[in-house]
């Protein structure tokens, strides 16, 4: 009798457990934000006061902060379950790794970007930038966060057996981040400036799509490589 | 079996690449010193000056064809990545190590002579125009494959994860060349162009074409020195490396 659940059921139940885990660590959300947070307090205190200034920086100010606690969260994305064993489960699990990678990602960025794109308006305010940019930062965060995560986590899988990973990891995927900055920030400018913005927000859809349907790929090469069995 | 499926096999052991291609050092030494010192006195002494940067446009005799092999390079990487995850070829592996190295030094280079040609022609040594700021993109990742290729304890596992993560990198990087020059089309405030691009006068383009073909002599050449070195490295403990060195 075949005993083994449908990949969707699977895949469900990884997400039931892993947004469970979450909810009872609730500091792994919050501490991405509060670096946000510090980071947007630095940039007035470095460059300066001045709204007029603030303003016409904030689009890409805002667009590095989420990029920045992004990748910080991303770090600690397969590190626990490594260190347990879950992830040889997986492995050995007869479930396919792209559908369930995909899914703990998913769930990884329900916790990150999901809700840095949320706060994100807050951010927008504290920094001076214009009224009408808003709904086309938080449109556009929240789909290129998407693809930040997924990149990201490429970064976490190939790191993951490494001691004192963190500046490796930056070092590996932020000059992966370059296009999905500059179409972001970009789009939020145009915004700014009172130009349509749906171009801008599809080439991030379509990003998206693209880290979306790849990553997992070689997140699991990467993941293969660190429990030894690539 | 087929020869030439044969002769890719024996391409892969690193005992038999090493016995092959030991005289194709000489070779290329001689090759590159030939066309580099050729292109060279071509382009410093015999060329013509140019008409608005005077001498100092000269640099491009080492500032275009370095760039070229790194770009170049890049690709010879990927594809050997592809190789090594999927055939787990011993020879793509040392050989896609390699060229992390030569391929971040040659960006660097060209990096380099592209500030110190700025400061003439431009007034400053750096500019973030699309074309200076893709070539820093590429040297970052190149340092982050190498990086990555370092960072574990078990060299294989290292390789590895630099395969996957240059992969990774050939898909990302013309996303990258195209966001970047895209990028700089929308913020282009101050027009810092070169001289219009004329055709090169071909008294010109003829050192420069020299050139880029020492350039590649010389890459080939540092690929063939550091892998043999490579190999000897990684062999140590083989009887074969042991006879050699006796």
């Amino acid at each position: 009798m075949n005993r083994t659940p449908s990949t969707l059921h699977a895949c469900w139940q990884l997400f039931q457990c892993e947004s469970k885990l979450l909810i009872r660590r609730p500091m792994d959300i919050f501490n991405p934000l509060l670096f946000g947070f510090l980071v947007a307090l630095m940039f007035p205190l470095g460059l300066g006061p001045s709204p007029a200034e603030l303003a016409k920086l904030s689009s890409g100010l805002v667009w590095i902060i989420a990029l920045l606690s992004c990748l910080l969260a991303t770090d600690q994305l397969f590190r626990d379950d490594f260190d347990d064993g879950s992830l040889a489960l997986w492995l050995l699990s007869p479930q396919p790794m792209y559908f369930l990678v995909m899914t703990r990602i998913f769930v990884h960025w329900l916790a990150s970007g999901f809700v840095i794109a949320l706060v994100s308006p807050v951010l927008a305010i504290m920094l001076n930038m214009p009224m009408q940019a808003i709904p086309a930062l938080f449109l556009s965060l929240l789909i290129g966060s998407v693809t930040l995560i997924f990149i990201g986590a490429i970064g976490a899988a190939l790191t993951v057996g490494l001691k004192n990973s963190s500046l490796l990891l930056t070092l590996i995927i932020l000059p992966l981040y370059v296009p999905v900055l500059i179409v972001g920030a970009a789009g939020v400018q145009a915004a700014a400036q009172g130009m349509d913005v749906l171009s801008y927000l599809a080439i991030l859809a379509a990003f998206m799509c693209l880290a979306v349907s790849l990553a997992p790929l070689a997140i699991y090469g990467g993941l293969k490589i660190n429990l030894d069995a690539g | 079996m087929n020869p030439i499926i044969q002769f890719l096999f024996k391409l892969g052991s690193p005992h038999w690449f090493y016995r092959a291609t030991g005289w194709l050092v000489p070779v290329f030494a001689v090759l590159t010193l030939g066309f580099i010192s050729w292109g060279l006195i071509e382009g410093l002494l015999f060329a013509p000056m140019d008409a608005k940067q005077g001498n100092s446009f000269r640099i491009i005799y080492i500032h275009v064809p370095s760039s070229f092999v790194a770009l170049s390079c890049y690709y010879m990487m990927a594809t050997l990545a592809a190789v090594y995850l999927i055939w787990r070829t011993k020879m793509a592996e040392i050989i896609l190590r390699c060229c992390a190295v030569i391929g971040a030094s040659m960006t660097f280079i060209s990096l380099i002579t592209g500030a110190i040609w700025g400061k003439p022609t431009w007034g400053t040594w750096w500019v973030w125009d699309a074309r200076v700021t893709s070539m820093l993109v590429l040297f970052f990742i190149y340092m982050g494959i190498y990086a990555l290729s370092k960072a574990y304890e078990r060299e294989e596992l290292g390789s590895k994860a630099a395969a996957i993560l240059a992969l990774v990198g050939t898909i990302n990087i013309p996303i990258i060349y195209w966001s970047v020059d895209w990028w700089f089309a929308l913020h282009q405030g101050a027009t810092l162009k070169l001289t219009e691009k004329s055709a090169m006068e071909s008294s010109m383009l003829f050192p420069l074409l020299i050139m880029i073909i020492g350039t590649y002599c010389l890459y080939i050449l540092l690929i063939l020195l550091h892998s043999r070195a490579e190999i000897i490295r990684c062999e140590q403990r083989k009887s074969w490396v042991k006879e050699l060195i006796k």
